[in-house]
């Protein structure tokens, strides 16, 4: 191990400059998380308090240990969708300590739209179940929804990845010993019925908890019996009648407190503890922001970096004199082995084969991948397509593609073209993807792809022998540069839950700790890879 | 030299002649009663014989059994230790008589000074000051009247064979004389069965001094210097110290020259206690102790001697080891006596099981302590816990010593008069050496009774204990989920606490800021506070720029924390207090099964408590009790005995109240 050094001077203007504008950037992105995490409108928080009710977030405060860090995911899905009506998509999903357990907590958030699932509020139930399954986490679910948002019905129901799966997911989960608690706490209507259904064991409130496949007025209206909800499928029905819950809860606070209980005699090993012991980088993590340029396009030193992110600032390289765009090497994150994979440039053939090397040096030793992904792509040109670049890239997106240590990307600047693939993009299945607030991630960056399209364009024009001018070709370029700088921006990736969340640069090492501690207790299976084309 | 030494005494006293038993290489045989058989008095001695039930008069008190233990075990002789049989004649002759050696003085010396009333008339002859007072034969009314009227107002009536305060009554003026006769009267008769009286003139401040002297059977006597002994609470000692602080030079040889004088006049044996009464520069002689006292250590560490080894030889045989001028005082001790009582209720006794003990330590501090934590303390026997001993150059750095150790006790399990002894020695009156024996009785209060209110640091120390400390895995390597400072993607989340001092509840809102430290925010202001572990028990508080070092014991869900001479319990509710035991349910009662009631024991309207049985259902062979779901009055009984009733059908209903 060596102590990576540092060129970082704090006195340089420039560094003060990039420090301001990426401190602004983290300031954006915590502004608006504390704004999502209020949840719905005022009013609607007002009636679900009036009803003796928890917050979501409350509920889960109480439900984790005290003070126990909570690693949120996706608190930005359905940023800007669905007209901004559903913050976080009304669902708030993570990881927290239960009872010393670490657990996935699927919480529906009532205040918006009933906890009714838009398709976003779908796709971050289900990642919350994907994140569940290969960490080996037992699921809570705090239950408060009235099911499908209708309106969006057609994109909610039918499709392999929608509703359903939800309770598909159930039963594989639970099949894989993955415990899957219900508290009931409010609406639990059609399908929502059999999210307590398909637990392993179910809690329920009393006078707020309702199960059933068809509530009151659709009993009228199919059968006419006239019933209240209560004795239709409230606590006292479900505990005492049907055997459809299991624990009857007084109110929220209790029906916490028992979903505690469970999760403590669930008799499974205890969390995770690092191999080694953790020790704080040399350097100042805060000096990322002075680190990173203010544009995408110009590149930085990615040692740098990791020197903040990990234990020590210590680093053991691989290869480090060959294939030098890509840094590969061996360090700890508070505790926990990890291989580093960080672009430093373009991708070469080299840097792809060293990839590829380090990748599966990790898979053999068993230690988790960390992507640092800045990445504007693989080298291009007559040379290197003669070479066979892409037969060596494809070697490295082999690697990763059949990877089984636990993988880890976060997309700290921008992410480009092949180079997302080859550096575990979302495709690849990373455990986690995590996007600073100055990255940006398109197929190719804004400039090349207006110009890319415009120089079709030019030799379309020109075939028929009409000018374009370059004042029109300008005119042609801009919305194109316009659209990829929206749709690159990380808040348009998280709202579509590209990544897990958008984070901020000095919570990285924290945020890949957590994860790192999470994902250790499932076991990993033995690697095999496709064929290597040589 | 004995060969083997009989203790016949528990707890600390017992330890601590078996420790000198240890050290001069002597057999040590314990006695126990059934309650006892684990104590460490037990665990400490060569062997131990159980000599009978818990209650003292059927063990401890147990002359015979004690006497044949001694024989059986071929001990040489009894050490009686205080209190028990210490002071019994009866006891020591019949120790004598089997053979034995009682390591105390003769018979006729513990006799003669068992009586008030003798001892005086015998002392007085010694030139020793005797306090105004009548101690003769004739217990008439007139003759007590007048005898009364001679010494004159405030007077004490005291019983001629008490002790403990029974039987004592402060008269202060004639024409309450008689009625403080009678009552004084029946209580001796009550207490000892014997109603004769001794008169003395009260004194309204007298501080309480007295002597510690020795005599061998070689006709020498020698004093060990005096112990002040003033602060006392019903006679209850409380904070011993040697030398008596401001007592005049003259004053304090004349005085120990009377002790000496009285022990020569009662051909005394052994180790004794002369005590007087001090007015100013006049001194009373009060009684004499004819046994080693609860608080001989102060005069043990202020000579450099040890008081049991003394008490050995003299009983041996042996000359006494040093001639008067030989020994030496050094600097100043005080004692404080530690007790399971509850000084905010009367100083009543406590008594369970000692979950925790820490007992300070460290240069100059002495503990004497007879219990280890698990033990108990039990309802027989004295409840004093530990003896916590200070030695050091002068008062004022022996004071600082004494604070410093009282801050570094902690006991856990049954309540205790820690603190109460925090805030005397924190007192002025203590501090200035001004107390006399009424004092804590007249203005204890402010002594009995707590601040009520914590201040802020107090609060706030119990607060980041229990957000940074109280549950940290600190065995185990650290994962970065033990983080407990609510650590969330948004910054870091704020934290409840709802805490319990004596002044009631206090609600703190805390979140971590990035220096690391609790932002705290209490009911009316908001602090930035870390506290920092030092080692053992001590830790050290920032706040906002001041830093302070304090003691912190934690016990459960439950903190003390000294700071600045006060001692502050802190408890904590835990998040889930409200609903831990489970939900009662509603008060519906319905039937488990088909059946047949048999019998109702409710009536409408009747409180119940929960469980309790209502009813009685027949079903399937069984016997089936109805018990109250929750506590509450039965508000419907909608059967009858005999009804035959389906599953789930009403039986009765309890409404909460």
């Amino acid at each position: 191990m060596s102590r990576l050094p540092t060129q970082v001077r704090r006195s340089d203007p420039e560094f003060i400059e990039r420090l301001r504008h990426h401190r602004s950037l983290a300031e954006d992105l915590r502004e608006r998380l504390q704004s999502l995490a209020r949840g719905g409108p005022e009013r609607a928080r007002d009636k679900h308090l009036a009803r003796g009710k928890l917050l979501p977030r409350e509920r889960i405060d109480t439900l984790l240990d005290a003070g126990s860090p909570f690693l949120e995911i996706a608190p930005m899905a359905a940023y800007g969708l669905y007209d901004d009506a559903a913050p976080g998509a009304g669902l708030i999903a993570g990881i927290g300590r239960v009872s010393g357990q670490e657990c996935l907590v699927v919480a529906n958030d009532a205040t918006v739209k009933g906890g009714t699932y838009y398709p976003m509020t779908v796709k971050k139930h289900l990642r919350a179940q994907e994140i569940a399954l290969e960490n080996h986490l037992p699921c809570i679910y705090l239950v408060d929804s009235g099911g499908a948002f209708l309106p969006l019905q057609d994109e909610v129901f039918p499709d392999r990845d929608h509703f359903g799966r939800i309770f598909y997911n159930q039963a594989r989960l639970s099949a894989a010993n993955i415990p899957q608690i219900a508290v009931v706490m409010g609406s639990c209507t059609a399908g929502g019925a059999y999210v307590p259904a398909m637990c392993d064991e179910a809690i329920i409130v009393r006078e707020q908890g309702t199960i059933f496949l068809g509530g009151p007025p659709l009993v009228k209206a199919a059968t006419g019996e006239e019933v209240d909800a209560e004795t239709l499928g409230g606590a006292d029905t479900h505990t005492r009648l049907s055997g459809v819950a299991d624990h009857f809860a007084e109110n929220d606070t209790h029906a916490l407190a028992i979903a505690r209980d469970i999760v403590s005699r669930l008799n499974r090993p205890s969390t995770a503890r690092p191999p080694a012991e953790p020790s704080e980088p040399v350097h100042d993590p805060a000096e990322i922001y002075g680190i990173l340029p203010t544009d995408t396009r110009y590149p930085f030193e990615v040692r740098e970096i990791i020197a903040r992110l990990v234990d020590g600032s210590e680093f053991s390289e691989f290869k480090a004199r060959y294939g030098t765009t890509l840094v590969c090497g061996f360090a700890r994150i508070c505790g926990f082995p990890v291989g580093i994979v960080a672009n430093n440039g373009i991708l070469f053939s080299e840097s792809a084969l060293k990839g590829a090397h380090f990748i599966q040096l990790c898979n053999r030793r068993r230690v988790p991948l960390v992507f640092l992904q800045n990445i504007t792509g693989f080298m291009v040109g007559r040379k290197y397509e003669q070479s066979g670049i892409a037969k060596d890239g494809a070697k490295m997106v082999t690697a990763v593609a059949c990877s089984r240590v636990p993988k880890f990307t976060v997309i700290i600047g921008g992410s480009f073209g092949a180079g997302n693939y080859a550096m575990c993009g979302r495709a690849y299945q990373p455990r986690f993807l995590w996007t600073w607030p100055n990255a940006r991630i398109s197929v190719m960056g804004g400039a090349q792809a207006a110009s890319v399209l415009a120089t079709v364009r030019r030799d379309a024009l020109e075939t028929r022998g009409e000018p374009w001018s370059e004042d029109e070709e300008a005119k042609f370029k801009a919305p194109i540069r316009e659209q990829y700088e929206t749709q690159g921006h990380p808040y348009y990736a998280s709202a579509r839950m590209w990544d897990d969340g958008v984070i901020d640069p000095v919570d990285t090492r924290q945020v890949l700790g957590l994860a790192l501690a999470a994902s250790a207790a499932a076991p990993i299976e033995e690697e095999r890879y496709g064929i290597f084309r040589m | 030299m004995f060969r083997s030494i009989l203790i016949a005494n528990r707890g600390e006293i017992a330890c601590r002649v078996i420790a000198t038993c240890q050290r001069l290489g002597i057999e040590t045989v314990a006695v126990c009663s059934e309650a006892d058989q684990h104590a460490r008095h037990v665990r400490m001695a060569d062997r131990a014989v159980l000599i009978g039930p818990a209650p003292a008069a059927q063990s401890y008190l147990d002359a015979e059994r004690i006497i044949a233990a001694a024989v059986e075990s071929g001990s040489e002789a009894i050490h009686p230790g205080y209190g028990f049989l210490s002071e019994n004649a009866d006891f020591a002759r019949a120790v004598t008589e089997a053979g034995l050696v009682l390591i105390g003085p003769p018979a006729a010396a513990m006799e003669l000074m068992g009586s008030k009333a003798l001892a005086k008339a015998h002392i007085s002859k010694a030139d020793v000051p005797l306090i105004p007072g009548y101690h003769g034969d004739d217990q008439s009314d007139e003759r007590l009247t007048a005898e009364a009227r001679r010494v004159g107002f405030p007077l004490m009536l005291k019983a001629a064979a008490g002790g403990g305060g029974k039987g004592m009554r402060v008269v202060a003026k004639e024409a309450d004389f008689a009625e403080a006769l009678a009552a004084a009267r029946r209580e001796a008769s009550g207490a000892f069965g014997d109603q004769r009286m001794i008169l003395e003139r009260y004194l309204e401040k007298p501080r309480h001094i007295e002597a510690q002297v020795f005599a061998d059977n070689h006709g020498q006597v020698v004093h060990l210097y005096e112990r002040d002994c003033s602060s006392q609470r019903r006679h209850q000692k409380i904070i011993e110290e040697a030398p008596a602080p401001g007592l005049a030079g003259p004053v304090r040889e004349r005085l120990l020259q009377a002790a000496v004088r009285a022990a020569r006049a009662v051909d005394y044996r052994g180790a004794g206690t002369v005590e007087f009464l001090v007015d100013g520069a006049e001194f009373y002689f009060l009684e004499m102790n004819t046994r080693l006292q609860v608080e001989h250590p102060v005069t043990e560490q202020i000579t450099g001697l040890d008081l049991v080894e003394w008490q050995i030889r003299i009983a041996a045989g042996e000359p006494l080891p040093l001639s008067q001028d030989e020994i030496d005082c050094h600097g100043h001790a005080m004692e404080a006596r530690v007790y399971a009582e509850d000084p905010e209720r009367g100083f009543l006794p406590a008594s369970g099981h000692l979950r925790q003990l820490v007992l300070p330590s460290g240069t100059g501090v002495r503990v004497d302590s007879g219990v280890d934590a698990g033990d108990e303390v039990s309802v027989h026997y004295d409840p004093m816990i530990a003896k916590i001993i200070v030695h050091d150059r002068d008062r004022v750095r022996c004071l600082a010593r004494l604070n410093q150790a009282l801050a570094g006790a902690f006991i856990a399990g049954l309540t205790t008069n820690l603190g109460f002894l925090q805030r005397l020695a924190a007192d002025e009156a203590f501090i200035q050496g001004n107390i006399d024996t009424g004092l804590l009785d007249r203005s204890g209060q402010r002594l009995t009774r707590t601040d009520r209110q914590p201040p802020s640091s107090v609060i706030a120390a119990a607060a980041c204990y229990w957000l940074d400390h109280a549950d940290s895995h600190s065995d185990q390597r650290p994962s970065p989920w033990d983080r407990h400072d609510g650590w969330r993607l948004a910054g870091t989340a704020w934290r409840s606490l709802e805490l319990e001092g004596p002044a009631g509840g206090i609600r703190i809102e805390a979140c971590r800021a990035s220096d690391g430290q609790w932002r705290l925010e209490l009911n009316d202001c908001s602090m930035a506070a870390s506290l920092q572990a030092l080692g053992g028990h001590s830790w050290l508080l920032a706040t906002d720029g001041e830093r302070q070092r304090l003691q912190l014991y934690a016990d459960g869900d439950r903190v003390e924390i000294c700071h600045q001479h006060r001692r502050w319990p802190i408890s904590r509710h835990t998040r889930f207090e409200a609903v831990e035991d489970g939900p009662g349910g509603d008060g519906r009662i319905l039937a488990p099964m088909p059946g047949k009631v048999i019998e109702i024991r409710a009536k409408v309207g009747q409180s119940v408590d929960e469980g309790q049985t209502l009813a009685v259902m027949e079903a399937m062979k069984m016997e089936l009790a109805i018990k109250a779901p929750i506590a509450g009055s039965v508000e419907d009984i909608p059967v009858e005995v005999g009804d035959i009733v389906e599953a789930d059908s009403l039986l009765l209903v309890v409404s909460a109240d």
